[in-house]
Order: structure tokens, then C-alpha cells, then sequence
């Protein structure tokens, strides 16, 4: 899991180009939208892309993802029980 | 009220219709024009319906007259087959008489060659031709060729919003007596790219789109073109010209929130509205119909669902509707064909159903018109919102 | 009716113009290319901010904020821009995904980014501007189609600060397809001398200029603008009497002005409308600057902002000088340009 979550920071990083952002900058239960590390409903859509490419997760209603990408811990959560890849 | 400008002729190609009687009878009689794709070749053909014109760019060019080699893309012969029909409507056989320009609108232009022959450049010489045919200019060079017009052209791009914007920047410069006649209006052809991109936005329906609807799904992305042709008065008294309707108010505000969502209480669309109250010189009880931007889009219906409400607290909304359940949403020709639906619903007295409308929103309390009405109308006001925050609205008003 | 003035001026091109108006111009004849000189853009935003940004959208938030800073404005009635190729950065990513990957696993940030209002939405999402925001897109003309717009503004007293400006962006892609469709001189066929071509094609680049117009003098004013006239089509035989016609509906006759800014790109095929210009204004000081910006749809921009730098200094560098004709002092400018043989522009200018 620890692993998982480490690879998804990376993956956030890579995806939305967080320059100068390093993935021992986002904590596990920091939220990752608003005031957190200020992510917004493109940055969303972004990361459906993400799950469907890299772990076989489809999601057709861009309103789920608010509870998915909470944080680093609920997305990894996810992850972990609906990958298929 | 102040007089406004003259409208003195119409163009329009849409899935709905060739041109403008096609268009009133499929309003009139609920005919949308919502289907499969049989012109795309897209991997998402089987998923989502469009607002598509049925004509093909071969059928277009030989109506138009042009050479086996020429370099149109679907949006300049959509441009200039509406372009052409606006002119001939007004009774223009002199272009040159009057000093009259082009004031044309496109959201990506050539897009629809280019994605075509993104990589055969380099291996099919015939295809060079279309590289520079991809910009928004070449779309306006190529209308004003058709219709024989040379002078000030230009073309304004802000999305969803710019057949707005071309009609409001024609009526400031008659007013101000920059030009006694402009043609302005809009057009896009469809094109895998913005079939793709408002997929990645997830806002296209796998149905037909439900303006305001409270289970809406989003939009069905179309193709259009249409134009109206804007006179001086000095021109109009002079010849004598029918006056289809007047262009009374118009403003240009910006939502300053996001780059493509909405502001939660339609912040922009309220601003341009009240200027083009202001400019009219209009209160907004005088507005009989609303033509909604209404693409249905959760968002969009939402945000300016809400500034409707704004704009008329305390008193009764107008009957309003939104005609993208019959046409798509055809981006920057949008407002350029809700223009003509706003000019045909003063002349004949109707306010157009919102199709496929059957819940009411949860959010407030409006609820569109959903079967053709008929009554007197004076005074239109038109939306038109598009990315980037940008707002804008028209008011059309009988002569 | 208010009168329109210069009171800033932003430029990130191929020169060091982000530091101020250049006393010295890098000059590479052998270039097709004039690469930009990129600005150091965490001085003007941060990383996050700056995420979804394209080179053509941070250049134009770096040129406007420049533009505005100079003047001292902070609250803009309008922002008017004009771009010929648009964000072609984003567009040309989201074409190539959709090709590449056949439609599939696309993601929306740069479709968003890639629509041609992205710079003006942008300045005014960051300055949380709510007023008027266009953006025109007709190739050499879409500045100037801005400029009209805004004039328009001044004119009917609708408007005190309004920014323009002109933005464009080059990609690998779309240099290659430029290549082949014969707008750019083939590489390695330098040294290019942009007054005496002999070859078709021009040397091209990018950039952003923005300008504060406001309704106002103040000291940082560098020029009045007085008038802009574009035409889409006109023949060579008739491009100098449609500048004398220009300039009479402005009052004036060619003996009032004391420059005129051509836009001569080295184009052999389209040289002969700045040609006949300079034979026009053979006895006036004439000045050149696509051999130091280098050619695209907004580089007339470029010229407005020499033109202005001339009447604000009184003197024209060195570098840019078509003819040895000077002047005593500097009042009124004329510039044209066109591309390409079609989208001619005047503008004139005065102090």
C-alpha cells in the first residue's frame, strides 16, 4: 500500500505537471483539492484519465471522483479495490 | 429604447435546415435534427448522436461553384454557403457600393481538414494545399472571396461565445459609422478534435441533450453557419430596405472564475446581461422571450439557470427556451443561428419548445416552454457563454 | 471623444525586449528561426500557477503584466487580444494524442488550453477582470483587429484602460508543416537579407506584445494612436494610394509623416507591397524590424512597439534603418504590413 501511494504521488506529479513539487510534499491525508494542494475540477478529470489508463478503472460520472481523490490515502484505497490492471 | 440596427437579410445552415424556411419549419414543427454521425469517421460514433448537416464537403463545394482543387474546409464552405445566402437575402448585387465589411467567428477553424491530413502532409503533395487553411483568418478569407467582398475583415474567437461577439462588434461599428454594412455571423464544422475534447470534459450525453432538465446529461455537439447582414439607416431609408428586425442591446462580460466551468451563481452571464439592458436602454420585464445559450450541460444550464433567476428576482422570467435540443450545440456558430431563430420568433410571433425537457431543477424554480406558443414579441434576448469565462448576450427587437 | 495613448508596452520576442527597448538587436542572417529569448517566468508566476500554461500563454501573461506595470493601471475596462495561429502548443498535443492513441485515453487540459482565447481568459482570471474580453484570430490582421476594437472603445467614451495585445506561439509541428508549405526559407539557405531577398518564404518566429491604452497622458506615455485601417485584399498597383487615402481621412498628407514601419520579411514573392511603400515614402525615414523579431500572424505588434519606442526616444537604431533619411524630430508614424499578400494593415501613430 505504502508503495502504491509513493507511485500515485509520482503519477500526480508527472500528470498534472507539478513542477518543482516533490512527492514527499504531499502527505497521505492532506486533501488533495481546494485548500489542500489546490487541485481543481481539471486536475479531476485529469486523474479519471489516470485511473482508467494505468490501473483499468473506468469511471463515467465525473462527480465520483470527489470522493475517490479525497486524499492520497482514499485514492490508493480505490486503487487497491477496483484495479484491474 | 434606443433604435438599433438594422437587420436586413439572413443566412443559415444547420441539422435542422439549409436554409432560413427549413429552419423555422423544423422549429415550428419539433423536428430536431439529432443523429448518428454519417460524415465522422470516429471511434465514438456508436456512443453519442450529433447535430450534424447531412451534406457533404462535396455536395457544399458544388453548390458553391468551386474548383475540383480548392482548399475549403468544412467550416469556410458551411461559412460561406450561409455567407451567400445572407447576401443574397439582403438584395446585395453591389458589394463595392457601400463600404461593408465581414465580421465572421470560428472556434478551430480549418480543424476539421487538418486532423485529416495531420500526417499525409509529408507524403501526399495534393494535401499541402490545406496547411494554410487550418487558421480561423482563412475560414474569413474564403467566405469574403464567395460573396465578393473586399474591405475590413476579421474574425473573433472566444469559443462558444464568438458569433455573439461578431454581431455585437458589427452593430458598434455601423454605430459608429466605421462601415455602412457588415455581414457577421459564425461557423464550425464538426471535427474529431472537439468531439474528443468535450468528451475529456465529460459533458457530451450518450442521448439526446435535455436543456434544464433536471437529470440533463450534456450536450450533443452540432455544426452550423449562419450569418446576418447589419445596414446603416442611411442605407435602409435610401433603398428602401425591409427591415427583418433591429439589434438593440449587446455586452461582453467575463466569469473571471474558470477556464471552462461556470461561476456557481453565473456571475458573467449576469453582468452581460444587465449591460444589454443598459444598452438597449430595456427594462428587463420588456424581454418576451429568452433564447437560452442552454446547452445542457450540468454546469452551464445551472449557472445561468441562476442568473436568469438574478436578473428577474422578485419578478416573472419571460418564456424561455433553448433551441440546442433541435440544432447541437454548434459552438461559435451558435449564436450566429440562435440570432436568425431570434429574428424568425419577432417576425412571426412564436416562442420555440424546449424539446426533451420533463423534470424541473432541483436548484430553482424555472421551468422552460415546451410546446410551441404563439404571441407578440418584441424584444429577444439571446445568450451565448463560452470558455474561458466568456459572456455575452444580444437583445433583438422588431423594427 | 476620447483620445487613445500608448502608456505601456510588454514585449517577450527574439530579442532581450522583456529589459526595456534594446539599444543593441542580436542579428542572425543565417537563421529561419529566430529563437525566442524566454523570459524568467517564476518571476512572474509561480510553477502551480503556471501548470497548464503553453510558452504563448506565459509570454502573454509576462508581456501584459509588463504592459500594465509600466502604465501603473490596475483596472482594466477591456482586454483585447489577437492571435493568427492560436494556442497551437495545446492544439497540436491534442491532435497528436487523438491520432496517436486513436481517440482513446485523452485527457481535457490541453483541449481546454488550446482554444484561442486562453491568454485573454486567462490575464483576467488572474486579475479577476470581469469587463470585456475578445480575442480575434485573422492572420496578419488579428492585432490589429484588436487595436480597431479597442479604438472603437476610446472613441465612444466607453472605455479609460483597456490592454491589447498580439500572441503567437510556434511548435516544432507546425515549423515543419511551415517548411513544407513554403512559409519558411528551407534550413541552411542563409544568409537571408530580408530588404534584398531574392527567395520566397521568410524567417519566422513568436512572441507577445501587449499595450496599455488608456484615455489619459501621463509620463509614461510614449505615443498617441491615432487611427488603424486593414483590408483584407489589395492589389500592388493600389497599396500606395490606399495609404494616402488612409492618411487623408486622418487630415494628413505623406509630407506630415516623419517614418513609416514596413514589414518586410524576405518574402520575395510579397516584397513588392512594401517596395512600392518605400517608393511612396522614398524622401521619409523608413523602418524595418522582421529581421530582428522575425515573421508571424502578431509580429506587427513588434513593429507598433518599435514605432513607439521611436517616438518616445526621438531616433531610430541603427539596426532598423531602411534608408539614410533622418529627421530633425519625430511626430507622426505611419507602419503597414501584410502577409502573404493579403491582411494589409495601417496604423498611425503621433506624439
Amino acid at each position: 500500500m505504502e508503495a502504491l501511494k509513493q507511485e500515485l504521488k509520482e503519477k500526480i506529479i508527472a500528470v498534472l505537471n507539478l513542477e518543482d513539487v516533490q512527492p514527499s510534499d504531499i502527505s497521505n491525508t492532506d486533501a488533495l483539492f481546494g485548500d489542500g494542494l489546490g487541485l481543481d475540477s481539471i486536475d479531476a478529470l485529469e486523474l479519471i484519465v489516470l485511473l482508467d489508463k494505468d490501473y483499468g478503472i473506468k469511471l463515467t460520472d465525473p462527480k465520483e471522483g470527489k470522493n475517490i481523490f479525497q486524499s492520497i490515502d482514499t485514492m490508493a484505497a480505490y486503487v487497491e479495490a477496483n484495479r484491474t490492471k | 429604447m434606443n433604435r438599433g440596427i438594422a437587420i436586413t437579410g439572413m443566412g443559415i445552415i444547420s441539422a435542422i435546415g439549409n436554409n432560413v424556411d427549413e429552419n423555422f419549419r423544423a422549429l415550428t414543427n419539433s423536428d430536431k435534427g439529432i443523429s448518428r454521425t454519417d460524415n465522422i469517421d470516429t471511434i465514438h460514433k456508436d456512443e453519442i448522436m450529433f447535430g450534424e448537416i447531412k451534406k457533404s464537403n462535396d455536395d457544399l463545394a458544388s453548390e458553391l461553384g468551386l474548383a475540383a482543387d480548392h482548399n475549403f474546409t468544412r467550416t469556410a464552405l458551411l461559412g460561406a454557403f450561409a455567407a451567400r445566402q445572407a447576401v443574397a437575402n439582403a438584395g446585395i448585387s453591389n458589394m463595392s457600393e457601400y463600404k461593408t465589411g465581414l465580421i465572421n467567428s470560428t472556434s478551430v477553424g480549418g480543424m476539421d481538414t487538418t486532423e485529416k491530413h495531420y500526417y499525409e502532409y509529408f507524403e501526399n503533395p495534393d494535401t499541402i494545399k490545406f496547411i494554410s487553411a487550418h487558421d480561423g483568418g482563412d475560414t474569413s478569407q474564403k467566405i469574403a472571396e464567395i460573396i465578393g467582398l473586399e474591405g475590413f475583415v476579421t474574425t473573433i474567437s472566444t469559443a462558444c461565445s464568438s458569433a455573439a461577439n461578431a454581431i455585437m462588434l458589427g452593430a458598434r461599428m455601423i454605430k459608429a459609422g466605421k462601415l455602412d454594412r457588415v455581414i457577421v455571423g459564425g461557423t464550425d464544422g464538426l471535427a474529431k478534435f472537439t468531439i474528443n475534447g468535450f468528451k475529456t470534459l465529460m459533458i457530451l450525453t450518450d442521448t439526446y441533450n435535455t436543456p434544464f432538465d433536471n437529470d440533463r446529461k450534456g450536450l450533443n455537439l452540432g455544426e452550423a453557419a449562419a450569418f446576418l447582414v447589419l445596414e446603416s439607416d442611411k442605407i435602409v431609408e435610401k433603398e428602401g430596405k425591409k427591415v427583418l428586425a433591429r439589434i438593440t442591446g449587446y455586452a461582453n462580460a467575463n466569469d473571471a472564475f474558470h477556464q471552462t466551468a461556470s461561476s456557481e451563481n453565473g456571475e458573467g452571464a449576469f453582468l452581460a446581461m444587465q449591460k444589454a439592458f443598459k444598452v438597449a436602454n430595456l427594462d428587463p420585464t420588456q424581454i418576451d422571450y429568452i433564447n437560452m445559450h442552454g446547452t445542457a450541460t450540468p454546469n452551464n444550464d445551472l449557472s445561468e439557470g441562476r442568473a436568469v433567476a438574478r436578473v428577474y428576482e422578485g419578478k416573472d422570467v419571460p418564456d424561455f427556451s433553448s433551441t440546442k435540443a433541435f440544432t447541437g450545440h454548434t459552438l461559435a456558430a451558435a449564436a450566429a443561428i440562435e440570432a436568425v431563430y431570434s429574428v424568425l420568433a419577432i417576425q412571426n410571433g412564436v416562442v420555440y419548445p424546449n424539446l426533451n425537457f420533463t423534470t424541473k431543477m432541483a436548484e430553482f424554480d424555472l421551468v422552460p416552454q415546451t410546446e410551441l406558443k404563439h404571441k407578440n414579441i418584441d424584444h429577444v434576448l439571446s445568450n451565448s457563454f463560452g470558455f474561458g469565462g466568456n459572456c455575452s448576450t444580444v437583445i433583438f427587437s422588431k423594427n | 471623444m476620447a483620445k487613445t495613448y500608448i502608456n505601456g508596452i510588454g514585449c517577450v520576442s527574439a530579442q532581450a525586449t522583456t529589459a526595456g527597448f534594446p539599444s543593441e538587436f542580436t542579428i542572425d542572417e543565417n537563421a529561419n528561426f529566430l529563437e525566442l529569448v524566454k523570459p524568467d517566468y517564476k518571476e512572474y508566476f509561480s510553477p502551480i500557477a503556471s501548470r497548464r500554461m503553453a510558452k504563448g500563454v506565459k509570454n502573454g501573461i509576462v508581456a501584459s503584466t509588463l504592459a500594465m506595470r509600466e502604465s501603473g493601471v490596475e483596472n482594466l475596462d477591456a482586454i483585447i487580444t489577437g492571435t493568427g495561429m492560436g494556442c497551437i502548443e495545446d492544439s497540436d498535443k491534442f491532435l497528436k494524442a487523438i491520432i496517436d492513441n486513436n481517440e482513446q485515453f485523452l485527457t481535457p487540459t490541453s483541449f481546454i488550453q488550446s482554444t484561442h482565447n486562453t491568454v485573454a481568459s486567462t490575464i483576467a482570471i488572474n486579475l479577476g477582470c470581469k469587463a470585456y474580453n475578445f480575442t480575434y484570430v485573422n492572420g496578419a490582421v488579428s492585432f490589429e483587429s484588436a487595436l480597431v476594437d479597442a479604438k472603437l472603445q476610446f472613441d465612444a467614451d466607453e472605455v479609460s484602460n483597456v490592454l491589447v495585445g498580439g500572441i503567437d506561439e510556434m511548435t516544432e509541428y507546425t515549423k515543419s508543416l511551415f517548411k513544407l508549405a513554403g512559409f519558411i526559407k528551407p534550413d541552411d539557405s542563409g544568409p537571408h537579407d530580408v530588404l534584398g531577398s531574392k527567395t520566397k518564404a521568410t524567417i519566422f518566429s513568436e512572441g507577445a506584445t501587449f499595450f496599455m491604452l488608456s484615455d489619459t497622458k501621463s509620463e509614461s506615455t510614449y505615443a498617441e494612436l491615432l487611427d488603424i485601417e486593414t483590408i483584407n485584399k489589395v492589389g500592388v498597383d493600389a497599396v500606395a494610394h490606399k495609404a494616402i487615402e488612409f492618411l487623408q481621412a486622418n487630415n494628413l498628407t505623406q509630407h506630415d509623416i516623419d517614418a513609416v514601419v514596413l514589414g518586410f520579411d524576405g518574402d520575395v514573392e510579397f516584397d513588392e507591397y512594401y517596395k512600392e511603400l518605400a517608393r511612396e515614402f522614398a524622401f521619409t525615414p523608413q523602418i524595418f524590424y522582421k529581421h530582428v523579431s522575425g515573421e508571424y500572424n502578431t509580429a506587427s505588434a513588434f513593429g507598433l512597439y518599435v514605432g513607439a519606442n521611436v517616438l518616445k526616444n526621438q531616433e531610430v537604431p541603427q539596426q532598423l534603418k531602411i534608408n539614410a533619411v533622418e529627421k530633425p524630430s519625430y511626430h507622426k508614424i505611419l507602419l503597414y504590413n501584410q502577409y502573404r499578400g493579403i491582411d494589409h494593415s495601417f496604423t498611425l501613430i503621433s506624439i
